[in-house]
């Protein structure tokens, strides 16, 4: 099989037939993640741990499984890749910081325990922005990944190594996180399909925290049923998690079967002003009429407080970060500041010393600003604000979907920038989330699709946004939208 | 909300001082600048009137989930399993095996 052209179906398929051995799928993907993956400046720099010695034992289990006839679960030999804010048994969590540098978590995140259970082999950890904290990853201690459509440009953040590692055909599929688009700006940067689940719908159990009322774990793939069948295996319950959510698990494979015929699709005015560019406008404009022709009946929503969902996340995830990010302090894991020459170190001084080392910049900000936010006397004036904010924009959401099935729109306003091109002023970076944030905040379910591409060659994605919980509508729209490209 | 004047450098220094962070001297007028960018954008959630409108913790009270007072929805308090000490212990960076070593705690 041709790598890069792999998709979930065809490894396992491949696997129970015994064409190939899974063995074989990974070390052909261990291959070219050695020739092109290199953190060398050149190459893509997507991985930044590789867990061979897990990966082959679990390619062994299911080559024999399959010599045997044995049933395979739905991911079986399937190379997947993990973003470093999950845990994973064996392999270090950095969540791309310094202060976490060589940490090696006791136990595996659900998700991941989920994975390996359906089958599939895990091949390491992969970059990200630090403590998920960026739009481009280009905040990763360990450097910045590169763009496979265009080595020169960012793959989005802050799940880049995860969008960039299925873009590159590292990996057949991976796992991300997503706070305020973390999953679906990068897929639509990288040309790739990212899921940000309903708020609860997969557990977050071995997920280093950023924010947790808005923190969510979700798939990327190369394509809608790719991604249905990632979320099939992680979505459910888990008393690891008082977070998720015991609503049935839905058959989001077996929803891809009905058409969209009949469907509403809402299209939120908010989400086409000034600042989308001309030719993803274009693009999505031709999504739209894919989707009339096949038969959805499209129409013009009001989301009439989208332009305040930047200023909400960028205080309620500041405020949550600031207090879940207490924990990295040089006690219990990670780095420790050596105590000056002097040898007289206090408490204090440790922990002081040991977060101005171990954060980088755009962690500190986060941290001072969410700080900010919930110290005395702005409590009331900022975060509670900002709460009360985010009830009105969740209502928006929840007033929309009594008309329509789904919401489409943008899901970046720009195809993805050049490294570097915006690093300097940190509030034109955070103004790049404004199509993700909203969906965040409400914590319904959105994913994207790839829809086209600019003259220039780079990948557009589109944002389907669905009900609480109603990923199957969701991903039948993907689907639409998918099959109308090809 | 965000008073004309923004964010002084000594405000700077004390949030840095309640999060645990020490910044460099270089560090401080460049926070200063992004803290007064950054909460000038979030101002204009003032054009809103929010009177009466219910603070948004969590999603699951927009679906109309009840508070849980009754315990039905708990599990069962039984002791579980949990990570080995030995296991946790060996990821600190100081430890006697048993406890987490750190500095001394009282200033005086």
């Amino acid at each position: 099989m041709e790598l890069g052209g792999m998709t979930i179906d065809s490894v396992r398929a491949a696997v129970a037939s015994g064409k190939t051995t899974a063995t074989a799928i990974a070390e052909e993907h261990y291959g070219r993640i050695a020739a092109e993956d290199g953190p060398d400046g050149k190459g893509i720099n997507s991985f930044l741990a590789l867990s061979r010695e897990r990966a082959m034992a679990q390619a062994a289990k299911i080559d024999a499984m399959a010599a045997k006839g044995d049933a395979l679960g739905p991911l079986a030999g399937v190379p997947v890749g993990i973003k470093d804010v999950l845990t994973m048994k064996g392999s270090p969590a950095t969540a791309s910081s310094l202060i976490l540098k060589g940490y090696m978590p006791p136990y595996d995140a659900t998700a991941v325990t989920r994975l390996e259970a359906a089958g599939a082999v895990l091949l390491g950890k992969l970059n990200c922005d630090e403590f998920a904290m960026g739009s481009s990853n280009e905040n990763s201690a360990y450097g910045p990944v590169r763009n496979p459509r265009a080595l020169d440009r960012v793959p989005g953040g802050s799940s880049g190594g995860s969008a960039a590692a299925v873009a590159a055909g590292f990996a057949v599929a991976s796992l991300g996180s997503d706070t305020g688009g973390s999953i679906r700006q990068p897929a639509a940067f990288c040309g790739v399909v990212g899921v940000l689940p309903t708020y609860g719908r997969v557990s977050r159990y071995g997920l280093i925290a950023f924010a947790s009322s808005l923190d969510r774990v979700g798939p990327f793939a190369t394509n809608v049923r790719d991604a249905a069948t990632m979320l099939g295996v992680l979505a459910g319950q888990d008393a690891k998690d008082a977070t998720s959510s015991d609503r049935p698990v839905g058959d989001y494979v077996g929803a891809l079967e009905k058409p969209v015929k009949g469907l509403r699709i809402g299209v939120p005015a908010e989400y086409f002003g000034e600042g989308l560019d001309a030719e993803i406008r274009a693009a999505i404009e031709h999504t739209l009429d894919g989707l009339r022709s096949a038969g959805c009946e499209v129409k013009t929503i009001a989301l009439p407080h989208t332009k305040y969902a930047i200023p909400v996340y960028y205080v309620i995830a500041t405020a949550e970060a600031s207090a879940n990010l207490a924990r990295f302090d040089g006690v219990r894991f990670g780095l420790r500041a050596a105590a000056d020459k002097a040898g007289a170190q206090t408490l204090s001084e440790m922990y002081r010393e040991t977060r101005d080392q171990g954060f980088g910049a755009e962690v500190k900000r986060r941290i001072l600003l969410g700080t900010y936010v919930l110290s005395a006397g702005y409590y009331d004036a900022y975060y509670r604000k900002a709460q009360q904010v985010r009830t009105l924009l969740t209502r928006d959401f929840l007033a929309a979907f009594a008309e329509v099935d789904a919401i489409v729109a943008p899901i970046t306003p720009t195809p993805p920038w050049k490294l570097g091109e915006k690093t300097a002023d940190p509030l034109q970076m955070y103004l790049e989330d404004i199509y993700s944030v909203a969906a965040s905040l409400a914590g319904i379910c959105a994913m994207s699709v790839p829809c086209g591409e600019t003259a220039a060659g780079l990948p557009i994605g589109v944002q389907i946004m669905g009900r609480h919980f109603n990923e199957e509508t969701m991903l039948r729209v993907g689907l639409a939208i998918e099959t109308a490209q090809r | 909300m965000a008073d004309s004047a923004g964010v002084s450098m000594d405000e700077v220094l004390r949030v840095a001082e309640l999060a645990n962070l020490d910044l460099t001297a270089d560090e401080v007028p460049r926070m200063q600048r992004d803290l007064n960018a950054i909460l000038g954008h979030i101002a204009q959630l003032n054009e809103l009137d929010t009177a009466g409108v219910p603070a948004m913790a969590q999603v699951g009270e927009m679906l109309g989930a009840e508070i849980e007072s009754t315990g039905a929805s708990l599990r069962a308090d039984a002791e579980r399993v949990s990570l080995g000490r030995a296991a946790v212990m060996v990821a600190a960076p100081e430890t006697d095996g048993r406890f987490f070593k750190v500095p001394k705690v009282i200033e005086r």
